[in-house]
């Protein structure tokens, strides 16, 4: 291929190892089972919702699961919303329309 | 794009056009170039999220370098497992930019015609761009990705399965789309050259441009040439338009621009090849 301006800075690193990085980090959690995470989620999100609800009043949308991986350590992270006294009243007034 | 006219995009409704990324034949570049394109229309200061289609062999999370931040996917949605916005991952380097994993785990038949509209539906109200990447065949998975399109980028190699299969997509594009079975305007194709090595077309060993217009018959939309900067985005997980500036990057921005109606000259590389362009444009025209 032909010389273009910016092919004369300097060449980063290489790539392929990070490459093989990426993919010995994904396939290590992908071949552990630890992949099932996302299928049990939707219930422990279910389950969470009704146990808190149990004690004050959220809509669905106000429980938030995500999981993070950060070199060997998975964290799964709960994030739940609490209703402010204003709050309380007021829906959500954007035009998604919030089936149940 | 200025500041004033990004500032001017956001306070638009968003414009939820579908443009799907598709070929029949595998390993043409669709999942490069749905990421590149997402990424190029997201620069631009419009909203776009793109969608992994490829169920059970996700990897566009991997191109956008998102794969760590997978936790909820579109079948999780599409099964009212998860809300969409859980689903969706926000890009670290344009926040314009969102992407909808696919499942890792579960096969094709887990998508579902309403399933799909519902998210494409609830999509187009945030975004003005959501672009589907398409597996390859032309089964289920491939015909639910097309069906809602408004546009089409037919990704093809200048290469005799890869044309011969975009040939077939391009009739189904016209035949099994929602477009098409309601009777309104078609789906808009155009044809996305990809791999595209002049030194082979020149030994006589590839097809020119031209050879693969005439076949299919419809309009280019860009020319993308075989580069390295492909591999070497891919390995660090950055879609090839947010990376060092390259033939392949520039080749993609330019079918971008073209893509949202510019007027942008056709080139090969560095190259402008008037004589070339000037004949296919008069074709196609
Ligand atoms: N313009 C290009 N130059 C060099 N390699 C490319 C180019 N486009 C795609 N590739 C490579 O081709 C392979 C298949 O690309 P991919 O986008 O996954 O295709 P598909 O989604 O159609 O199966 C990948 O290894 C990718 O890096
Ligand atoms: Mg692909």
């Amino acid at each position: 291929m032909s010389l273009f301006g910016f092919s004369l800075k300097p060449r980063r690193p290489k790539t392929a190892q990070t490459a093989k990085d990426r993919l010995q980090i994904l396939l290590a959690h992908e071949r552990s089972g630890s992949s099932q995470v996302p299928d049990y989620l939707p219930k422990l999100q279910q389950d969470i919702l009704e146990v808190i609800r149990k004690y004050m009043t959220i809509a669905e949308d106000d429980v938030d699961i995500r999981v993070e991986h950060k070199d060997d350590i998975s964290s799964l992270e709960i994030n739940i919303e609490m209703p402010t006294p204003e709050q309380k009243k007021s829906g959500a007034q954007t035009s998604k329309p919030a089936k149940s | 794009m200025t500041k004033t006219e990004d500032k001017a995009l956001k306070d638009k409704a968003p414009l939820g056009k579908v443009i799907v990324i598709t070929s029949g034949k595998g390993g043409v570049g669709k999942t490069t170039s749905a990421a590149a394109i997402s990424a190029a229309l997201a620069k631009r200061g419009h909203k776009t999220v793109v969608i992994d289609f490829d169920v059970g062999l996700r990897n566009l999370d991997m191109i956008m370098g998102c794969e760590r931040r997978v936790v909820f996917d579109f079948i999780n949605v599409i099964q009212g497992e998860a809300r969409l916005k859980q689903a969706l991952i926000k890009d670290k380097r344009l926040d314009t930019l969102s992407i909808l994993p696919t499942s890792q785990t579960r096969d094709k038949d887990a998508l579902t015609q309403d399933g799909v509209e519902k998210v494409l539906n609830e999509l187009k109200e945030e975004f003005d761009y959501i672009v589907c990447d398409s597996p390859a065949g032309i089964e289920r998975g491939a015909q639910l990705a097309m069906y809602f399109a408004d546009e089409a980028v037919v990704v093809t190699n200048p290469e005799v399965s890869s044309v011969r299969d975009s040939d077939r997509v391009l009739g189904l594009l016209s035949s099994k789309t929602k477009r098409a079975e309601t009777g309104g305007d078609e789906v808009k194709a155009q044809v996305l050259l990809t791999r595209h090595d002049q030194r082979r077309i020149d030994a006589g060993e590839m097809m020119t441009i031209e050879d693969v217009l005439e076949i299919l018959a419809v309009p280019l939309l860009g020319v993308i040439p075989e580069s390295p900067a492909v591999l070497r985005a891919s390995n660090v997980g950055t879609p090839v338009v947010l990376d060092e500036p390259s033939a392949a990057s520039r080749a993609y921005e330019d079918a971008v621009a073209r893509l949202l109606g510019e007027e942008v000259e056709m080139r090969i590389g560095n190259e402008k090849r008037p004589g070339l362009f000037g004949r296919i444009f008069g074709r196609s025209a």
